[in-house]
């Protein structure tokens, strides 16, 4: 497997740097004693109406707290001066960066936040189907980066029809990703070395995760002829 | 009569010790293979800190008999594809090329099939040579390319460490001056002395060599199963399968024996020459008695009454052979002698057998597995040139204390020294350039990258 | 995924020149073998007796766990991660647990995240245990083993004390934990800790210097930081390559922030430097452990989080440090009492990617030490 970095400068030198304060990442906690116990969303989202009687509380829906706020920080501004219309969208949920992106420059948003904003590790890479939109997929990818010890997540928007550029020159990690992807959604990738199902069997019709896809409807004619049995639903 | 019955018949009259002997060993063998299988089993649960079989018999007795059963029933395969002939003849002739190697050993001093054969442990090392053909044959034959890589592993494993074998062998018979294998043992009796004390180097390379011979761990990369499967025995199952299996303890037995025999004494008891160490004489009759009496104290203790007949028909059996040991010195002019020397001997020489035998399974569950490459570079950078080496010295010692009238064991413990600096250089060598060797080889791989993602 | 075994020469390397000129052999190693670690199955095309291609088929063991998900409630669903990596279900769990509080915007209380905490440590290290047994045993091996699984039967009798169960356990719930630790917890950890000191020196003892062991894991499936990030593998095969990078401390979940532990590194990113990275996370492991139990802080054990989950619309990314790496669970919330998409980051099955790189050019032997060394789980790879 050769791994063409088209764009790389250096790529070693990897230290995890303390967290600086302020910056987007929320995962790490901010040190705290382990008998304050508050909510993880504390500081300047307030997450639950009822966080001044109750330290732990349950999530109301009835009266939902903004947790999803839009993001306006030095990294989406750069990412929006350098793209522009192609970031459609910038928002926070659960003080999570999330950046929606336009699926036609994802190859080039790939490697700007690879080689600029040293996202080095494709940590995730997924999709979720929502028929009812009229772009119907949302390609996931979670990012990481060793050196600023943040994450960040791409949103791609995509219809049924279109077929995203492959990451794995960027990313080789995607390669199996990738696959999994249009394996369980169908999503065809443009370029990859090897688009084939990897989960289920070669010959399997439809694409389970898809949410049309009934889980009582299964392949039943595959199963009949390589099981030699009756499928069980 | 017809005159085949006749000479039959003669030939019997003439030669029925030696048939009685090859008939025992052909009942016995698989029996003995059996229990070393059970000793091993339980040797192995005693170093992994558990119990081993205890099902079936008191503490697993019968746990070989059972899976011999087991293993007789069971459904004979043959795949499609196989070549049906090979595929049955191999295991066979690894069996026989085992059982027969056995015809010339001697258990004892009056316990050898073929007696006082002048070529003695050359008939050995040649036919049980035979036994990797079956090998050989039987991985070609079974069509499948697991079977097909361990049985090319087995010979070039096979070639190499029967040559550092040999060499080793080579070293004992330059001392020894014969390959009579009674000669041979009473050589050791007047020269004074095990030939593992004056070769000490040529016992280490046999030792190593034998186990590298047998295919057992950490040499076992023909039948290697956590690679291969089982190697060149994959396609095999029940019968045909326990022939191999047989056929391995069977060679473990007979190179054991061959150590035994060449350097440590054969029957002989230790030290048979310094008089202080004489009640050593009495200990096999002392250990009989003593397990005899254990059984008796344990015989009423057993929960099932099977257990119990057991136990007392065990005491019996140790108590009559305790007693031609005992009663066979005063009485030295009965017949009773002849038994006395023979199961005298074979005591001894079945003591060191297992012993042998017995880091052959200590070395199995301690050491990981070699790789294929170093296995070989073990055996031709190392092992073969020491034992030339070790040739070579042992042959400029016994020039020197014949020639030169040096003392012998001075001679042997100087050119032992220098095979030993050799080992040392050549360990130093072979270190240098193993790195260098497993680096080329990754290199030579890179034309191969790039060509398939995933 | 193809069942017959005719097929097994589309797709590896096209033909490349061979040693001696000798025919190409492709051998099917896996779905039953005994060390491709349950049904994987690697296709190699072998010169002789070395790799010059490899496939990896996958996909014997999928359940569709992620479908699952989707039809079940967030409670209903928590059993179902310990399936995935079936020796480190309380790993999962805790994944799981704590993405969904994270959805829900609560977390748990400290007493529940300090016996979290020591429970998942103790899942580690019988994890790294049973890894480390069936690498030794897949190297030929045969007694670490044994002793391995002496040391993970008390853990997992730990485990059985505290809910019951010793492997698929669903020792944690949503906000916290369902039971309260048992009187002895405390003591049965400290025990175990002290014992394991020197277990592990027994373990180390026999491998560790062995010449044998040192020859068949030294340089081999290299995998420098470079190729290791690039192809997504974490955990320990990450550190191995020199990567000072954990989770634990780069993104401190449970009650991590709270002990002092270090992480091991490797310098060659061999196999045998993941085997030193692995014994030494056990060492550490059993560090945290002796912290946390020092002081288990009093209190409840379970946020108020009602009996019907509702998370308010949205979506979340968690990850926490498996005991093969990163374990990630992304779930999305439509606001219903069921999740409209769980995703399971698995670290077995995209540290499974990096094997093609690191077995080319070696034998047939140190394919099974680099699937050993790997640490898969099929159940977590296939899902």
């Amino acid at each position: 497997m050769k791994f063409s970095r088209p764009c790389r400068a250096s790529g070693r030198a990897i230290q995890v740097q303390p967290k600086v304060p302020g910056s987007m990442a929320d995962e790490s906690k901010a040190p705290q004693s382990p008998e304050s116990s508050q909510p993880a969303a504390s500081g300047s989202t307030p997450a639950s109406p009822a966080a001044g009687a109750s330290p732990i509380s349950p999530a109301k829906p009835a009266a939902p707290a903004p947790l999803q706020v839009p993001l306006d920080n030095d990294l989406c501004r750069r990412y929006r001066v350098r793209f522009g219309a192609a970031i459609q969208d910038a928002l926070e949920d659960r003080k999570q960066a999330i950046l929606i992106v336009d699926a036609g420059q994802l190859f080039e948003i790939a490697c700007y936040s690879r080689d600029e904003e040293k996202f080095d590790l494709l940590e995730d890479y997924t999709a979720v189907d929502w028929p009812r939109r009229e772009k119907r997929f949302d390609l996931v990818a979670q990012l990481y980066s060793f050196t600023h010890n943040t994450r960040l997540r791409l949103k791609i928007p995509l219809s049924s029809a279109e077929e995203p550029s492959t990451l794995v020159s960027v990313w080789p990690a995607a390669n199996w990703l990738e696959r999994e992807i249009f394996d369980l959604f169908g999503i065809a990738f443009r370029g990859h070395p090897n688009l084939k199902r990897i989960l289920l069997p070669d010959e399997w019709q439809g694409y389970p995760l898809r949410k049309d896809y009934d889980i009582l409807q299964q392949d039943t004619a595959w199963v009949r002829e390589n099981l030699g049995i009756e499928s069980g639903q | 009569m017809s005159p085949t019955l006749h000479s039959i018949l003669a030939f019997v009259q003439t030669w029925w010790v030696e048939l009685l002997c090859a008939v025992l060993i052909v009942l016995v063998v698989p029996l003995v293979a059996g229990y070393i299988v059970l000793v091993e089993r339980k040797v192995m649960a005693d170093m992994q800190a558990r119990l081993g079989p205890m099902r079936v018999g008191p503490h697993g007795l019968l746990q070989p008999i059972a899976d011999a059963l087991k293993l007789l029933i069971k459904e004979d395969l043959i795949p499609d594809n196989a070549d049906q002939f090979i595929f049955w003849l191999a295991p066979v002739l690894s069996m026989t090329a085992a059982l027969t190697s056995m015809g010339a050993v001697a258990f004892g001093p009056w316990f050898q099939v073929a007696r006082d054969i002048n070529i003695g442990l050359l008939f050995v090392v040649g036919v049980s040579a035979l036994g990797p053909f079956g090998i050989v044959l039987g991985g070609w034959a079974s069509n499948n390319h697991y079977s097909i890589i361990g049985a090319l592993r087995s010979t070039a494993q096979l070639i190499s460490y029967e040559t550092t074998a040999g060499f080793a062998l080579v070293s004992g018979f330059l001392l020894a001056g014969t390959l009579n294998v009674r000669a041979i043992v009473e050589t050791q009796r007047t020269d004074q002395a095990w030939y593992v004390f004056l070769a000490p180097v040529g016992f280490v390379t046999y030792l190593i060599a034998s186990i590298a011979e047998t295919n057992r761990a950490p040499f076992d990369l023909p039948e290697a199963e956590s690679e291969l499967v089982a190697g060149y025995m994959t396609e095999y199952s029940g019968f045909r399968w326990s022939l191999y299996f047989l056929a391995e303890y069977a060679n473990m037995i007979v190179v054991a024996s061959v150590g035994t025999t060449l350097f440590l004494g054969g029957w002989l008891r230790p030290f048979p020459n310094v008089h202080w160490l004489g009640w050593l004489d009495a200990a096999p009759t002392l250990l009989l008695v003593a397990v005899g009496a254990y059984c008796v104290f344990r015989a009423g203790k057993q929960p099932a009454r099977v257990q119990s007949m057991f136990m007392w028909a065990v005491a019996f059996g140790c108590f009559v052979v305790a007693a031609i040991f005992a009663l066979a010195a005063p009485f030295r002019h009965l017949p009773l002698q002849f038994m006395h020397d023979g199961l005298y001997g074979a005591f001894w020489f079945l003591l060191k057998v297992s012993a042998y035998i017995y880091i052959f399974m200590w070395l199995r569950f301690t050491l990981p597995r070699f790789r294929f490459d170093q296995l070989m570079r073990l055996g031709w950078h190392i092992l073969i040139p020491l034992a030339l080496i070790n040739v070579v010295d042992v042959g400029i010692a016994l020039a020197l204390s014949s020639e030169f009238g040096v003392n012998r064991w001075l001679a042997m413990a100087i050119t032992t020294g220098a095979t030993i600096g050799a080992a040392m250089l050549l360990l130093r060598w072979n270190d240098k350039h193993a790195a260098a060797a497993s680096a080329a080889l990754l290199a030579d791989s890179s034309v191969a990258e790039g060509t398939h993602a995933g | 995924m193809n069942i017959l075994a005719d097929t097994v020469h589309e797709n590896i390397a096209p033909k490349t020149e061979t040693l001696l000129g000798a025919d190409e052999l492709v051998i099917n190693m896996g779905p039953q073998h005994p060390s491709t670690h349950g049904v994987l199955r690697v296709k190699l095309k072998l010169d002789g007796e070395r790799v010059i291609g490899s496939e990896c088929v996958i996909g014997y063991l999928h359940r569709g766990v992620e479908k699952i998900a989707e039809n079940r409630t967030y409670q209903q669903f928590a059993p179902y991660v310990d399936r995935m990596d079936y020796v480190a279900a309380v790993s999962n769990g805790l994944g799981y647990c704590e993405a969904v509080e994270k959805l829900l915007v609560v977390e748990a209380p400290a007493r529940a995240r300090v016996i979290r905490t020591i429970l998942t440590e103790l899942q580690r290290i019988a994890s790294h245990l049973l890894w480390l047994g069936t690498h030794a045993l897949d190297i030929g091996a045969l007694t670490p083993l044994f002793y391995c699984m002496r040391e993970r039967e008390e853990i997992l009798k730990i485990f059985e004390k505290y809910c019951g169960a010793r492997l698929t356990t669903h020792a944690f719930r949503i906000g916290g934990l369902q039971y309260e630790a048992y009187d002895t917890l405390e003591k049965d950890v400290e025990r175990f800790c002290k014992d394991f000191e020197g277990r592990i020196q027994e373990y180390s003892d026999l491998l560790t210097g062995n010449s044998i062991w040192i020859g068949r894991t030294r340089n081999v499936g290299l995998l420098n930081s470079a190729d290791c990030i690039a192809l997504g593998a974490s955990g320990p095969v990450l550190r191995a390559s020199g990567v000072k990078w954990d989770l634990r401390k780069a993104m401190p979940y449970a009650a991590y922030d709270q002990y002092k532990f270090e992480i091991p590194v490797g310098t060659n990113g061999d196999t045998y430097d993941r085997y030193m990275v692995r014994i030494e996370e056990m060492r550490q492991s059993r560090l945290i452990c002796l912290q946390a139990i020092e002081n288990i802080p009093a209190g409840p054990i379970m946020a108020r989080v009602g009996k019907v989950l509702k998370p308010p619309a949205g979506e979340v990314y968690h990850a926490i440090e498996g005991p093969k790496g990163i374990l990630g669970y992304y779930i999305v919330s439509d606001g219903s009492t069921q999740p409209y998409r769980v995703r399971i980051r698995p670290p077995s099955f995209i540290n499974l990617q990096a094997l093609d790189k690191m077995i080319r050019g070696h034998l047939v032997t140190d394919v099974v030490a680099i699937i050993g060394t790997l640490d898969i789980v099929l159940g977590e790879v296939d899902r």
